[in-house]
């Protein structure tokens, strides 16, 4: 029995939406489960967190291991540490490359935007000997500023990328007619573009924010028992109680937490903004 | 400038060299990122280039070897095999999340209830701090007490040994590694996706086309330069990798999980072979740059055709 137009339309649809649901589901399905397991090895007891068959949740939730984590780690210093660096690094990326890339859109200057690809293409590795070797000779390693000045390697490319995308799909209308009315380059750029830029700004700096104090590598290598940033931290928990679960985990929330927020602050512009970088 | 017909006119006559006449003005907006990073990129060069001619361990004097640390590598069995780690993990960690990333941009571009919300969720681990989703990792890939052998023997398969067995450690890294940036291909490739005009699709749904033949036939050609863009940034970062296999394993079982970044990690820093680590530094920016421009020149094609 043949059916009609109408029945296999309806279960093309019917056929479509069932199979977006379980492709959501599929694709968000791993992503949760990470989550969902952190958070519940954090608020379990270690007799919990190795049992077999493993507890998913517990029935009693504690904070206890939030507060071991504070309580045997100065984790005040190493966020106080983390930004320092990451403000740092962030605040003078957006000075110095908020106007480059508004250079470098206006005068489609696109050679200019290789020699950042080649900053990407760099390991991190090969910044660290030489400047490592550097600040020991100038009596740099110890204070934090050794990693800010190295996390701009980070947070430069970022901004100057974000920002030509964006100065690109500006209408220049507006500064011209600045021009015409005797406006200098630069004042055209202070008073018109610049304004106009601000949520590209904001999108450049948070994700330029987030890179900087998601690095591990930099801190790894510069930090002292004082100075370690936060990813550094953590992974030197690891070392030391290699057994003890529910603390790890928390300090893991601990160290995300930030970041996370912030995600969800720009999550509509992320896509936008990341994107319209991909084009060049 | 003086006269907006002479600017203009000048505009027109100079059309080709417009790149240097353009530039200059705004030369001034450009300098000073451009002077600092090269500061931060040129000198760490050459005194990296200087060391690798170097036989310096940190500590000792340093003496010049022209060449010899370079020579030294050809035959350094541990190095080799740290290259054919890198190219295993690489082409993993890139076809992977490539695939899957393409497949979610898709999933995340067609309109449904709540897709904003959905998409925040999945862009989460590309956020997340690589460090602390590493040590969640870690936890989970325990081979007695990890919540990954209780899942699979949910579904009645065999307990893995996981990043504590040779043979699985590089397979298990390239799980997280999928966690981790599958979410960055996929915005890449919606943002290629947004782009698309809908008049190909309409005209092809009206020939009774299929979902699967307007992808290839139309999706694919239209969004192959972003793929391009996505595989090039994702092969950087691939070859580049090294938290994620630092702290899950630090590189073992043994060397059994030894890229090239994470030999000359240890050469540099525990072993203080400071000559020996530049020597691999050069030669691993070689590589990287030259499959970045093999790449690079599959991306004109991809644009030309």
């Amino acid at each position: 029995m043949a059916l009609s137009y109408r029945t296999k339309r309806k279960l093309r649809k019917a056929w479509d939406k069932t199979a977006l649901a379980v492709s959501v589901a599929v694709l968000l399905a791993p992503c949760l489960f990470v989550f969902f397991w952190m958070i519940s090895l954090s608020l379990k007891y270690d007799i919990d967190n190795t049992a077999w068959p493993p507890v998913f949740w517990p029935d009693e939730p504690t904070w206890d291991n939030f507060a071991k984590v504070f309580e045997e780690s100065p984790m005040f210093l190493y966020f106080w540490n983390s930004v320092q660096v990451t403000g740092s690094a962030t605040l003078v990326a957006l000075l110095l490359g908020v106007p480059a890339g508004y250079g470098i859109a206006k005068a489609k200057a696109n050679r200019m935007a290789g020699i950042l690809l080649l900053s990407r293409m760099t390991p991190g590795l090969s910044y660290l000997i030489p400047l490592f070797t550097m600040f020991q000779v100038l009596g740099l390693i110890g204070t934090v500023w050794p990693i800010a000045l190295t996390h701009m390697v980070i947070t430069l490319p970022i901004i100057v990328w974000i920002m030509i995308g964006f100065f690109e799909t500006q209408p220049h209308e507006l500064e011209e007619a600045a021009r015409i009315d005797g406006a200098s380059l630069w004042q055209a750029f202070r008073y018109v573009a610049l304004p106009l830029a601000r949520p590209g700004i904001v999108v450049g700096a948070i994700l330029a924010f987030i890179s900087s104090w998601n690095n591990f590598i930099f801190g790894a290598v510069f930090a002292g028992r004082t100075t370690r940033t936060m990813p550094v931290a953590v992974y030197n928990m690891l070392t030391f109680e290699s057994f003890a679960w529910g603390p790890l985990a928390a300090a893991a929330i601990i160290v995300m937490l930030p970041v996370i927020v912030l995600t969800i602050v720009i999550q509509k512009e992320i896509v936008q903004g990341l994107s319209a970088g991909g084009v060049k | 400038m003086a006269g907006g017909d002479i600017a203009a006119g000048a505009r027109i006559t100079a059309t080709k060299a417009s790149g240097e006449r353009r530039l200059r003005p705004y030369l001034m907006f450009i300098w000073p990122a451009l002077i600092v990073s090269s500061a931060l990129i040129v000198f760490p060069w050459i005194f990296t280039i200087w060391m690798s001619l170097q036989d310096w361990h940190i500590g000792s004097a340093s003496k010049f070897v022209w060449f010899d640390n370079y020579t030294n590598l050809a035959s350094n069995r541990r190095f080799l095999e740290a290259v054919g780690h890198t190219m295993y993990f690489t082409v993993l960690a890139v076809f992977l999340p490539m695939v899957l990333g393409t497949w979610a941009a898709l999933v995340f571009h067609k309109k449904f209830a709540g897709r904003g919300f959905y998409r925040t969720l999945f862009i989460m681990p590309m956020m997340a701090t690589p460090v602390a989703v590493s040590l969640i990792w870690t936890m989970m890939f325990h081979p007695q007490l990890g919540v990954l052998n209780y899942l699979l023997s949910l579904v009645g398969l065999p307990p893995s040994q996981w990043v504590f067995s040779p043979g699985t450690v590089i397979p298990s890294l390239i799980l997280v590694e999928i966690w981790l940036w599958t979410p960055f291909c996929m915005i890449i490739v919606l943002g290629g996706l947004a782009s698309l005009p809908t008049e190909p699709y309409e005209a092809a749904l009206i020939d009774g086309a299929s979902q699967w033949q307007m992808f290839w036939k139309i999706t694919y050609p239209l969004v192959l330069p972003f793929l391009v863009v996505a595989l090039i940034m994702r092969t950087i970062d691939a070859l580049k990798a090294f938290e994620t296999i630092w702290v899950i394993c630090n590189g073992g079982p043994g060397t059994s999980s030894e890229t090239m970044n994470v030999y000359l990690y240890a050469q540099a820093f525990a072993y203080n072979q400071v000559g020996t680590a530049s020597a691999v530094v050069v030669v691993f920016f070689a590589i990287i740059v030259a499959l970045s421009l093999v790449l690079l020149w599959a991306r004109q094609k991809a644009k030309w055709n």
